[in-house]
């Protein structure tokens, strides 16, 4: 395959086509919308079901029944569709259906508006939906990821049964640039033997989220809870870059963490020891890789397109070892390289103490340079 | 004395499991249960159905039915339903709901599915309250109906007026068959048991989205006896939800089940 001038939503939507997906029922919004209008043309023409639902409540529960007879089927949504299918989130969690979810994140909270955020990651990463549950979330920083992501979050729904993000935000999903999409898979796919499809020459089977008895509620959230263990031990991914030598450690996930890339090797041509840590999977969080890297580092900064909402999950492994610094922009503002390169070069020329929480020197120096 | 053979005149249908009810006694949701049962036996559709069950009563309608089944979120069966359908369009696939869930929370979910012809078929159980969460107002409790969220009686004037189902769904273009029955005694039994044949016959013959409306008795959240309660139906549900067809798809005409 050659490499294509390709837009995100629309890359991606093709790259769930040729992983085989058969069912995708979704809901307009933007910045997503291209993806479902790609899918309304490209399935009903492999004779896949496609459908554009009433709202996102509908199109979540369309895809649990769908999900229910053992095909590839996925959904998408940006961050208010999202809020609303969370009922349906849980329930696809609790009745251990692989389910694909691409959220296209925007500015909010509330209607907020249509610009890149990753104002989601709490919701998506840290459940969002009720009860106990973990799904694998993944987060790609180009068109190429995105791709290649979509592909894997079938792969690993699959293998685990298991509810699996790609969690992009409006500008992946927006922008385009050169990337490649995968072959097409073949659809006939084996049916997995918990798929209800009828009980032709087999005892009836049963898909349900319910465990009227605790006890068997609790069994249940202990074998999501040992899966999530399974999976974080052979999942976890991220990208590192000029880590060898490296004494400030930013990191950062999607768009943040390509501009972060791009203030790095700016940085680095001052001559400054910074690298990247990347996470690529947010769940399983790459913990141990942060913890390591605070071992042998002099500080960390975060970077995220929301208020630090990572930044809880990188101070935990590195547990008091090193300051850990936050720059954060809001309600869909993208920092720019240079604005993450002032943070590196302050961090590299006045060491941080400990002392400080993060966030409330983040939100002091916000106020300093928004004034 | 001549010898006459042994005859089985009334048995559990094959699509019913034997899982004891766990339905409150003088419940008609066992009845219904059975006729749809009965229904898919004599059409040979047990192993070619998948059930839907909804959040209501009849949550565990799985323990009863003798066919695949999934357990859906309150109101949204009509979706699951149809993401089921829409990936195995030879199979049927049947919805059963409560009128909290039907009418109520999931009434996005059931005017779409019947305004996009969705070609499956939905037993709606008006009972005229929320039995589950123990009695509490419905869309269809009566005017003037005691519930324990409408302590004086349903007051039209505050709490809006009973919504008809059946009615409004036969407006849409996508229904195939719309009617409202009744299981207060056998002779409407027996009218159900038909109009439930005719809804399975409306989705194997695709000819759209397909309900039977039952009215149905509760009992315990009403306060009355069994006997009362099919006496409530009787006198008070029915002049405010008739019985009737309301749609019936014209390629059914002359059709005898
Ligand atoms: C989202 C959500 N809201 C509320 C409930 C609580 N709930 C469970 S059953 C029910 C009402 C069911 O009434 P109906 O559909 O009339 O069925 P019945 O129990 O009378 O058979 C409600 C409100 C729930 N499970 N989920």
């Amino acid at each position: 395959m050659a490499r294509e001038l390709l837009e995100g939503n629309r890359a991606m939507a093709e790259a769930a086509v040729r992983a085989g997906v058969q069912a995708y029922f979704g809901y307009p919004i933007t910045p997503q919308t291209e993806l479902l209008e790609w899918m309304s043309k490209r399935m009903p023409e492999l004779g896949r079901a496609f459908l554009q639902a009433e709202s996102e409540v509908a199109a979540i529960n369309m895809i649990y029944g769908a999900a229910c007879t053992g095909v590839r089927v996925m959904s998408s949504s940006s961050s208010p569709g999202v809020s609303l299918m969370m009922e349906g989130i849980s329930y696809i969690a609790g009745t251990e259906l692989p389910v694909v979810l691409i959220d296209v994140m925007r500015g909010g909270p509330g209607l907020g508006n249509i610009a890149p955020s990753q104002g989601d990651y709490n919701q998506i990463v840290h459940g969002g939906g009720h009860g106990d549950y973990f799904p694998i979330v993944l987060a790609p920083s180009s068109v190429q990821e995105a791709i290649d992501f979509t592909v894997m979050a079938f792969d690993l729904a699959e293998k685990y049964r298991a509810l699996t993000f790609v969690l992009a935000d409006g500008n992946i999903g927006q922008m385009m640039e050169p990337a490649e999409l995968p072959p097409m898979q073949p659809v006939d796919r084996p049916i997995p033997d918990w798929a209800v499809r009828g009980a032709k020459g087999r005892e009836r089977r049963i898909l349900s989220s319910i465990y009227i008895r605790p006890e068997d509620e609790e069994v249940t959230n202990l074998r999501l809870l040992e899966r999530a263990g399974k999976i974080k031990e052979n999942e976890v991914r991220y990208k590192e870059y000029f880590l060898d030598d490296a004494e400030i450690v930013v990191v950062g996930f999607g768009t943040a963490g390509r501009v972060a890339f791009s203030a790095v090797r700016a940085a680095r041509a001052q001559g400054i020891r910074v690298g990247l840590l990347r996470p690529i999977t947010l769940s399983p969080f790459p913990s141990e890789a942060v913890a390591e890297l605070a071992a042998h580092a002099q500080a960390m900064l975060v970077v995220e397109m929301n208020s630090g909402q990572m930044l809880d999950d990188v101070l935990r492994p590195v547990a008091g070892q090193i300051p850990v610094e936050f720059y954060g922009r809001l309600g869909g503002v993208v920092p720019f390289q240079d604005e993450v390169l002032t943070e590196i070069e302050r961090i590299a020329h006045h060491p941080p103490t400990i002392e400080f929480d993060p966030r409330e020197k983040w939100i002091r120096r916000m106020k300093e340079i928004l004034n | 004395m001549m010898d006459v053979p042994a005859q089985v005149v009334y048995s559990r249908p094959e699509s019913l499991t034997s899982t004891p009810t766990t339905y409150c006694p003088g419940c008609t949701h066992g009845i219904a249960h059975r006729l749809v049962a009965e229904v898919l036996d004599e059409m040979e559709l047990r192993e070619n159905t998948i059930g839907v069950a909804p959040v209501g009563c009849s949550v565990f309608a799985y323990n009863f039915f003798n066919c695949d089944f999934v357990e859906a979120a309150h109101g949204r069966a009509p979706a699951m339903a149809t993401g089921i359908k829409r990936v195995l369009p030879d199979r049927v696939v049947f919805a059963y709901q409560g009128d909290g869930d039907l009418a109520s929370i999931g009434m996005a979910e059931i005017m779409h599915a019947s305004g996009r012809g969705e070609n499956i078929t939905v037993i709606f159980i008006n009972n005229a309250i929320y039995g589950m969460t123990g009695g509490q107002m419905a869309p269809t409790t009566l005017p003037g109906q005691k519930t324990t969220s409408s302590p004086d009686g349903r007051d039209v004037e505050q709490a809006g007026y009973p919504l008809r189902m059946v009615e409004a769904l036969a407006t849409m273009q996508g229904t195939g068959y719309a009617v409202r029955r009744s299981l207060h005694d056998p002779k409407n039994i027996r009218l159900a048991k038909k109009a439930l044949r005719m809804a399975f016959e409306v989705q194997t013959r695709g000819l759209g989205f397909a309900i039977v409306e039952l009215l149905s008795s509760c009992p315990t959240n009403w306060g009355l006896t069994p006997k009362e309660s099919l006496k409530f139906i009787e006198e008070r549900m029915i002049p405010v939800f008739p019985l009737g067809d309301f749609k019936v798809h014209p390629a059914l005409e002359g059709l005898r089940v």
